[in-house]
């Protein structure tokens, strides 16, 4: 399980990084999404990988913290995928709005001069 | 009465809050209430900065058994709940918030505020931000006030909108968000190691680390300390910048005079704390923070000196003082901090003074009258107007309005590049009077480069802001400009305030010096924060 998830975190992080040093702003707001993904998917994994193991107390299970995972970073990544998919939606409107006024979905709000 | 006391750390958030929300439902239609509204809110604020400030500095009864204020939001101890942590660096920069902001929103009511929607929710939610980073004690809520702060942010740049403020907006909004995705890895890795979030509990943590966990949690702190630099507008890491306040509406890029703090402040913060246990990894303090500093210093005084137009040098003047609080911070040994404090309330003030006057002196001037006056004069082609008709300038009256931008602007450029009478000398004195007198212990190398950087960043700032203000403000060619009270009287009152900063300087001094020593004391910090000994660490 660690592999996969590791692998999965990775690619994404990787295809992000890709995505963001590229010129266009679609581009861009694509590989920040890809890159918050693989972030979330970070944090997540910061709790330890447990596989059936509840983050809340069950009165069935008794309280031995043994039993279950670190409800934490569950916490903290519910916060940072909201806080990341609102500004994901803030950016999404400049960009539109870049495009706009400038003419043109180049980062720079122009077109590269030698091409 | 104590009762009420003990309350009052969370006001600074919960006010601006409530206010924003309730100008957000309220119509734009009814434009006297909402700005009544807003103002109460600042004033509010203002005034409960005070109240905390007192009593950090203990001049009023607490409801704290320490100096060190902690409000338990929701009642749970320290080690399991959220808490807010008041000391008096916080109490200051609160209070450095409330003033700025009163000053800003004061202007932006004479027509700033008309140019876009919602301009007063945003600024009350940029101020709920700002006030959450300066009380927080918890370093994902630190990262939460942060993400509150940028959002408003996002959207005060682009007020106003137009080409150039969209195209600097849009590489402001990628670079923070990729800098608060780090910010993100930095906090959930530091939580994965050490198992905690609080700022008190992580040095006890951290102390307790083997070997291989203590390498993780340094490269945890090491993308946090790139974080807070960004932030803070340290080289290499401030290309987007200059544009992005540049091209802000003038009370924005006043209030945004701060936000470059925010970085600075944080970095201190956690910084001390680590550095203090002992547990500090390489980005926090030390020889690297001095010359990432100096450098930032150095770049920015190139940037003033190429800068051709006045709120591209405010911007860049943003950058000098970042840079130089990030030198004094680096410097070997404590002296410094105090002096900077003071230094950093000055500079928030005099910036923010600036790019509410840099708009007004440049009303009713061409477009493009700096680049071609620049042209000119590397060409030799200024024209000789005294020379055609040399009776006519002869015993024309100074108007008013005129008057008062070069009183102000003349102020701002004595106290933005540290002349007497304003605080800005003081400031900068105090930091070289304390660069000198840690001597023995520090690397006459680093005495040295500090106090010419010192130096010639105030040197290069005076030239360059005399040449501009010359051909800003001794242009024959047009008219007198309009100004309001509104955007007048809060100019003026900046430059009051560092004015009396700078002539009664020993109450100020006095509270940097306490701020700094207080902030230095970790023992007493994590003591009221965490009163009871902790269990020892479980081996993961």
């Amino acid at each position: 399980m660690e592999a996969i998830f590791a692998l999965a975190v990775g690619i994404m992080a990787g295809a992000g990084i890709y995505l963001i040093l590229r010129p266009r702003t679609f581009q861009v707001i694509i590989g920040l999404s890809l890159l918050a993904y693989a972030v979330n998917l970070f944090i997540f994994a910061m709790g330890r990988l447990r596989h059936g193991a509840p983050p809340v107390i069950d009165p069935r299970l008794g309280s031995d913290p043994a039993l279950y995972t670190d409800p934490l970073p569950q916490a903290l990544v519910l916060t940072a995928i909201v806080i990341g998919f609102a500004t994901t939606a803030l950016f999404l409107v400049v960009l539109l709005a870049s495009r706009g006024l400038n003419g043109t979905d180049h980062v720079d709000g122009r077109e590269p001069e030698d091409e | 009465m104590s009762d009420w006391l003990q309350h009052l750390p969370i006001l600074p958030i919960l006010m601006p809050m409530l206010t924003g929300t309730l100008l957000l439902l309220s119509s734009d239609s009814r434009h006297a209430p909402r700005i009544a509204l807003s103002l109460l809110a600042v004033l509010f604020q203002l005034a409960v900065a005070l109240a905390l400030l007192a009593q950090a500095d203990g001049q009023l009864t607490s409801a704290w058994p320490t100096s060190i204020g902690v409000y338990a939001l929701g009642g749970w101890a320290a080690p399991f709940g959220i808490v807010l942590v008041v000391d008096r660096l916080a109490a200051a920069m609160l209070l450095l918030t409330a003033i700025l902001g009163l000053a800003a929103l004061v202007y932006s009511i004479a027509r700033w505020e008309k140019a876009g929607v919602h301009y007063l929710p945003l600024f009350q939610f940029l101020l709920m931000g700002l006030n959450g980073t300066f009380l927080t004690g918890d370093l994902f809520n630190l990262f939460v006030f942060f993400e509150v702060m940028l959002a408003a942010s996002y959207g005060l740049a682009l007020h106003g909108s137009g080409g150039p403020r969209v195209r600097a907006g849009l590489h402001y909004v990628a670079v923070n968000l990729l800098a608060s995705l780090f910010f993100l890895i930095a906090a959930a890795l530091i939580y994965g190691v050490t198992g905690t979030l609080n700022l008190a509990e992580l040095p006890q943590r951290v102390a307790a680390l083997n070997i291989g966990d203590r390498q993780l949690f340094d490269v945890a702190a090491a993308i946090l300390g790139v974080v807070f630099l960004v932030k803070a507008g340290a080289w290499p890491l401030n290309f987007w910048l200059p544009a992005a306040y540049g091209n802000t509406v003038p009370p924005v890029g006043a209030i945004f005079a701060i936000l470059t703090k925010v970085g600075v402040y944080a970095l201190l913060r956690i910084g001390v704390l680590l550095q203090e246990s002992g547990v500090a990894p390489a980005p926090f303090g030390g020889t690297w923070l001095f010359y990432c500093g100096l450098i930032t210093m150095a770049i920015g005084t190139l940037g003033v000196l190429a800068a051709q137009k006045l709120d591209r040098l405010a911007a860049f003047l943003v950058v000098v003082s970042s840079g130089t609080l990030l030198t004094a911070f680096g410097f070997t040994g404590t002296l410094l901090t105090g002096p900077a404090i003071y230094y950093l309330i000055s500079s928030v003030l005099g910036s923010g003074a600036f790019f509410m006057l840099v708009e007004m002196a440049e009303r009713n001037r061409q477009q493009g009258a700096d680049l071609l006056a620049i042209s000119f004069e590397a060409f030799g082609m200024e024209k000789r107007h005294d020379s055609e008709h040399p009776d006519e300038m002869v015993g024309v009256a100074i108007p008013a309005a005129m008057a008062f931008l070069g009183l102000s602007f003349v102020s701002c450029v004595l106290l933005l590049t540290g002349l007497p009478p304003f605080s800005g000398f003081v400031g900068k004195f105090a930091l070289l009077g304390a660069s000198l007198a840690s001597l023995p212990h520090a690397p006459l190398l680093h005495v040295g480069l500090f106090i010419a950087g010192l130096l010639l960043s105030g040197l290069a700032g005076l030239i360059a802001l005399s040449r501009l203000g010359i051909r800003v403000f001794w242009d024959m060619q047009r008219q007198s400009p309009h100004l309001q009270w509104l955007e007048a009287g809060p100019v003026a009152a900046l430059l009051v305030v560092c004015l009396w900063l700078a002539l009664l300087p020993e109450a100020a001094m006095a509270y940097c010096a306490a701020a700094s020593q207080s902030l230095y004391d970790i023992g007493a910090y994590i003591d009221s924060v965490v009163p009871q000994p902790l269990p020892p660490e479980i081996p993961q």
